[in-house]
């Protein structure tokens, strides 16, 4: 039950959801909802998992898992945009799909271990007391990956052209198209970038934060938090990142809950009888959903809402009235 | 003087529809040329395709006389083509500067908006059209977002400006403004396409004018001098229009609404309703004259129990206010929305199951817990019929269906359930002289039948034609009632935007 | 690109039986695609093919087990066909699931009524208590929705999980079977009659009898029924057909659904109450669901246990979908679906079959734009 370990191993975990919750959050500003996150983060951990077993190179791995969510979110670009199909239900296939792909190409990855990403510490950083052993010791690259991400997402959103134009393709495309912007290309790419982002969360486990291919058990309903946590996030990557940072020490913290004989100097009830354990393993679902209710309160108040454009297909020269 | 556009034998094809059939249109250099037509004339598909929103099935552009082939909104504006849309082409999330920036080369990757806030700001001073660069769109009036669309097809250095009614939705006195802004940029040297069906409008500001009917030009770049309103609508209509929707003199009876001292707010939280208070009598249709905006959706959505509000709104002495919707249909509240899509019908259900959308609940349609859905078909082929919705049959589902036809979906549904008091919001709008003609006479036989009506629309004639009398809303508050004999559009202009109150 | 891809709105309403080609052909699609991997990663489709169809359809008694797999199939189906048709997304119907087979386990478990009570009172008290524990887990999401505007997306999804822990929670602690992840075997009288049980009289029949009746039921290959594990939670789930369908097309509540699923502002327009029915449509999906759980565990596994439904309530949402949100197209859908399962479990990869419902379902959604759109390819 030290902080330190809780938070250290909280900010390895929230990793993958922070990937999953800023690529996921890129696609709806585009005003595209993909509900396909599990199943592209597990064509991800498989694909980045077998191809680093394959070529002893982690990194490669990496690119893999990428391109590997990217193709499948490609799909749901596809029918979503071009076919003007339902999100929702497309989401919901793409979540099949996935699982379905990863499970039948990841035959046999289980108990397999090869080589993944490094873990190294921040000089310098690293030597900061309280701060540098949470943040900057001992963890694995793409932890610091996503330190980087975080300020860059937003940045790139709010400050930027490109980013401005993504807002804009999401709140009211035909503002966009009619000043040249071409909605149909963006869309894709966002689309696709959302895609690689959940590719790489499933790397991220599959290759760093629990590395092994555990089949559809590896990443057990991260993706639909990741949805939720966009919700969560009022579509903002500061929030985002304390979001998942914030449910991946969650996470982290209730397992370590059953470990000690007594807690607060009482007999702890968890050490006892592991079975109410599973009280423990509902929390992070249970915390999601009052996660969304406090935001939706937070939200009504401010008037944020989602991208006003999302989910909804964009159709140039249909003919109102 | 050259040419600025030559728009030849251009012809349009969407899906069953022949959009614009073999339109020449020419506009000459510093010139103001209205293109006029009645709704779904092809006025709005022609100038996209200039717009180089659409895509012409044939014919050919020039531009200063070179020929030009347009394949994206980017490609007009890179020949200094700029549209400014009717329903307004911005981003109300974004800033006014950035909804100026969008789509343009610089800024390059990083926006840096305080800089372009000024560039903006020098533009303003140029064309006397201010509005402050940080502003969010959503935060500014309708004058202040039109401005903003100029100002993005000026920066942009279009020196081809089209502007697809843009008088629709402002005040008389704004309309003033944005001609001696229209008169001006001419005169620094740009041409204007003006599209309108108002005619004063026309032969106030407009030098040449070219009229488009059903798709065909009836007169090419004809002078707007001299024109006469018979000859414009013989123009656009292809015959003598009388408006000939003919009022019986009748005494009003008692009082079906009222409201009183109702304060509500809009979707974005502002105040929209400032104390406003009216009364209509059975057999009388009052008449609501304003711009846009002014509090008239909301004033539609309080009665019929849409909105939530304080006050009192009181319907055959029943107290409607804050109380859900079905209180209000089911003490006899007929609505016609203004959203006859959105809000008005349900868009994949057949013609049947639209018109049975307030009748379901009462036989003979509802049944306790059923519906007795060979009963509703019958009445919608009755409704279909009486009320010459052209459609293949009563299964078709809503979608399909043009505007107008729409229209008088709802208008059968609302009209068939006997109401009481009717709010009829914007009825006529966007429908062709047949359509408006004929959804005015059934509000007129709906008077003559004893009801109450709550008329709320833009078109001043239509108001002044049908109404017994008109109030003028401004600022969400009633600035007064008048009988329609002593109403004329000077005093009712003056009133909408709020600069003087006559009281009854 | 040399051409482009141009779709043309569709003016007329398409011909009635164009959805049904679209919806064959998707299945026809997603099995060729799902053939072509298997032979990519080195699989015999062609096998694989023949043996699914020998394992679920090849027998009577293969006949017999694929309509279990689709008796749960079948009510889950419906559960998201009254769902989706309001554009309620429950994803949720497989902790619905759990939740029955919780709630109607509770009737012996707990116990609510004595153990030698008569089996029709047993059977009655867990339908009824499986379709409130359904619909408490579909209330939960359906007030979070009214009261909130929660993602019913999130929140059915959420607690899934919490449902599957919940049911674990039960069967590992309290109620386990000497130390095994399941309760102990129910009485019999909590046992949903199957057609083995007449193996007997039916042997006994056809041996005594000599009529066209007996000669047809042998000429089909009908001439013993023992074993066969059909089970009347295949009656409860075409009775709930009818009743799904009255609901839908001819009840009046049916149609408020179909207008707040078409348009929620319209419905608000014509005075509907569209809180109370976001909360009543998911606790009837969820009592469906419901239900399901209950006939699983009464006449499948007859105790509760861990992984009762290899995700029968994810499967539902293609059966609905695929067939149209038609409760009666739910039954054969649902059938060549419990008939994937049923092969699909003995097959490698174990991903296969849930491989092929994705590629189902995204067909599906390719497909539908067929029926609003005209597509044509110009340079």
């Amino acid at each position: 039950m030290d902080p330190i370990i809780i938070l250290h191993a909280g900010l390895a975990t929230g990793t993958v959801l922070l990937f999953a919750t800023i690529g996921e959050l890129i696609t709806e500003r585009a005003g595209i909802l993909n509900l396909g996150l599990e199943g592209m983060m597990l064509i991800g951990a498989m694909a980045g998992f077998s191809t680093s077993l394959a070529t002893n190179n982690p990194w490669l791995g990496l690119v893999v898992a990428m391109l590997a969510g990217g193709a499948l979110s490609m799909a749901h670009g596809l029918v979503t945009i071009h076919f003007q199909a339902d999100q929702v239900v497309s989401g919901l296939s793409l979540t099949f799909l996935g699982t379905g792909i990863a499970m039948v190409f990841g035959e046999g990855l289980t108990g397999q271990n090869p080589p993944t990403i490094p873990v190294i510490d921040i000089p310098g950083l690293a030597s900061i007391p309280w701060v540098g052993p949470v943040f900057f010791e001992n963890h694995s690259v793409l932890v610091y990956v996503g330190y980087l991400l975080i300020p860059a997402a937003w940045y790139f959103i709010h400050k930027t052209r490109p980013g401005m134009h993504l807002r804009a393709i999401g709140e009211k495309p035909e503002a966009a198209d009619t000043m040249g912007v071409n909605v149909y290309r963006l869309r894709y790419f966002y689309v696709f970038v959302g895609g690689c982002l959940a590719g790489l969360a499933g790397a991220t486990i599959s290759l760093a934060v629990s590395p092994g291919w555990y089949s559809v058990q590896t990443t057990s309903g991260q993706g639909w938090i990741a949805i939720g946590l966009v919700i969560f996030a009022q579509w903002d990557p500061l929030r985002a990142a304390v979001g998942s940072y914030l449910f991946g020490a969650l996470r982290r913290g209730i397992l370590d809950l059953q470990g000690p004989p007594t807690l607060f100097g009482l007999t702890n009830p968890l050490y006892v009888n592991s079975n109410w354990g599973f009280f423990l393993q509902m929390t992070p679902y249970i915390l999601t959903i009052l996660a969304l209710v406090l935001g939706a309160r937070a939200a009504a108040k401010k008037r944020i809402g989602a991208p006003a454009a999302l989910g909804v297909p964009y159709i140039r020269g249909e003919r109102g009235l | 003087m050259t040419n600025a556009v030559e728009m030849q034998n251009v012809t349009v094809r969407f899906p069953g529809v022949l959009a614009n059939d073999q339109v020449n249109l020419t506009l000459k250099q510093g010139e103001i040329h209205a293109l006029l037509g009645e709704n779904g004339a092809g006025k709005s598909t022609l100038m996209n395709v200039l717009a180089g929103l659409y895509k012409q099935s044939s014919g050919t552009l020039k531009v200063h006389g070179q020929p030009v082939s347009f394949n994206s909104p980017k490609d007009a504006i890179a020949q200094g083509i700029g549209m400014i849309h009717q329903h307004f082409m911005l981003v109300p999330t974004q800033t006014v500067t950035e909804n100026i920036l969008l789509g343009l080369d610089d800024p390059g990757f990083a926006l840096n908006l305080p800089r372009y806030d000024q560039k903006v700001l020098d533009l303003q001073a140029q064309f006397g059209l201010h509005v402050d660069p940080a502003a969010k769109i959503w935060q500014l009036s309708v004058g202040e977002q039109q401005r903003v669309e100029i100002l993005k097809v000026l920066y942009r250095g279009a020196d081809i400006l089209i502007m697809d009614e843009p008088t629709a939705v402002l005040a008389p006195q704004e309309i003033d403004e944005l001609m001696n802004t229209m008169r001006s940029m001419v005169a620094l040297g740009k041409s204007i396409i003006f599209i309108s069906h108002k005619l004063h409008e026309v032969t106030a500001v407009a030098d040449k004018v070219t009229v488009l009917r059903k798709g065909v030009v009836t007169a090419e770049g004809i002078s707007a001098k001299g024109l006469t309103p018979a000859k414009l609508a013989q123009l656009m209509v292809g015959r003598e229009v009388v408006f000939s929707v003919k009022k019986k003199a009748q005494e009003p009876g008692d009082v079906v609404l009222s409201v009183n001292d109702i304060h509500a707010e809009n979707n974005k939280g502002v105040p929209a309703l400032r104390g406003l208070s009216l009364d209509v009598r059975s057999g009388e249709i009052l008449g609501i004259a304003g711009v846009t905006g002014n509090g008239q959706s909301e004033l539609a959505e309080v009665i019929t129990g849409l909105r939530s509000c304080t006050g009192r709104v009181i319907i055959n002495d029943e107290e409607i206010a804050n109380r859900p919707p079905i209180r209000a249909i089911e003490s006899g509240v007929g609505h016609i929305p203004e959203d006859r899509s959105k809000v008005g019908t349900a868009p994949n259900l057949s013609i049947t199951r639209n018109t049975i959308m307030k009748s379901y609940r009462h036989e003979p349609i509802g049944n306790g817990w059923t519906i007795n859905f060979v009963k509703a078909r019958q009445e919608a082929r009755q409704l279909k019929d009486k009320y010459a919705i052209l459609a293949p049959s009563v299964k078709t589902p809503a979608r399909n269906l043009s505007g107008g036809n729409l229209q008088k979906v709802i208008l059968a549904r609302e009209i068939s359930t006997r109401p009481k008091l009717l709010v009829a919001m914007q009825p006529t709008r966007g429908l062709d002289v047949g359509a408006i003609e004929a959804v005015q006479t059934l509000l007129l036989e709906q008077r003559e039948a004893g009801a109450a009506i709550l008329l709320i629309s833009e078109e001043l004639e239509e108001l002044l034609s049908l109404s017994d009398r008109i109030a003028v809303i401004s600022h969400g508050k009633i600035m007064g009632v008048m009988p329609v004999e002593e109403a004329d559009v000077n005093k009712i202009g003056l009133m909408m935007v709020g600069s003087e109150t006559v009281n009854n | 690109m040399p051409f482009k891809l141009v779709l043309e709105k569709r003016v007329k309403d398409v011909p009635p039986w164009y959805p049904f080609a679209t919806s064959i052909g998707s299945v026809v699609i997603a099995f060729i695609i799902s053939g072509l991997i298997l032979k990519l990663i080195g699989g015999q489709p062609l096998e694989v093919a023949r043996y699914f169809f020998t394992a679920a359809f090849g027998s009577w008694a293969a006949f017999s087990d694929t309509l279990v797999k689709a008796t749960p199939l079948i009510l889950v189906g419906l559960a998201c066909t009254v769902a989706f048709k309001m554009k309620l997304w429950n994803i949720g119907a497989e902790g619905q699931f759990y939740m029955g087979a919780f709630f109607a386990s509770l009737v012996v478990l707990l116990p609510i009524l004595p153990p030698d009570s008569p089996k029709i009172v047993v059977i009655g008290a867990m339908m009824v208590m499986g379709m409130i524990g359904g619909a408490i887990w579909g209330f939960i999401p359906g007030y979070l929705k009214a009261r909130f505007s929660i993602n019913e997306i999130i929140s059915t999804l959420m607690l899934n999980y919490v449902a599957i822990l919940w049911n674990n929670f039960w069967i590992f602690n309290t109620w386990s079977d000497a130390g095994f992840q399941m309760t102990p075997t129910f009485p019999k009288s909590a046992w949903l009659t199957r057609v083995t049980d007449y193996a007997r009289p039916y042997k006994a029949f056809m041996q005594n009898t000599d009529s066209g009746l007996t000669r047809f039921l042998e000429s089909i290959g009908l001439e013993r029924i023992s074993g066969m594990t059909l089970h009347l939670g295949v009656v409860f789930g075409l009775i709930a057909v009818v009743i799904v369908w009255w609901l839908l097309e001819r009840s009046r509540w049916g149609y408020e659904v179909a207008l707040i699923g078409d348009n929620p502002h319209a419905a608000r327009y014509a005075g509907l109450n569209i809180a109370r029915n976001i909360i009543l449509v998911m606790m009837v999906s969820g009592a469906l669901a419901g239900l399901a759980g209950m006939s699983e565990v009464t006449g499948v596994v007859h105790r509760l246990q861990e992984r009762i439904s290899p995700g029968y309530g994810f499967t539902g949402i293609i059966i609905a979908w695929l067939a149209k949100l038609n409760p009666f197209a739910v039954v054969p859908v649902a059938i060549l679906f419990g008939g994937l399962i049923l092969a699909g479990r003995e097959i490698q990869p174990s991903g296969l079959a849930m491989m092929l419902q994705g590629f189902i379902l995204f067909m599906i959604i390719s497909s539908d734009v067929l029926l609003r759109y005209k597509i044509r390819f110009s340079k």
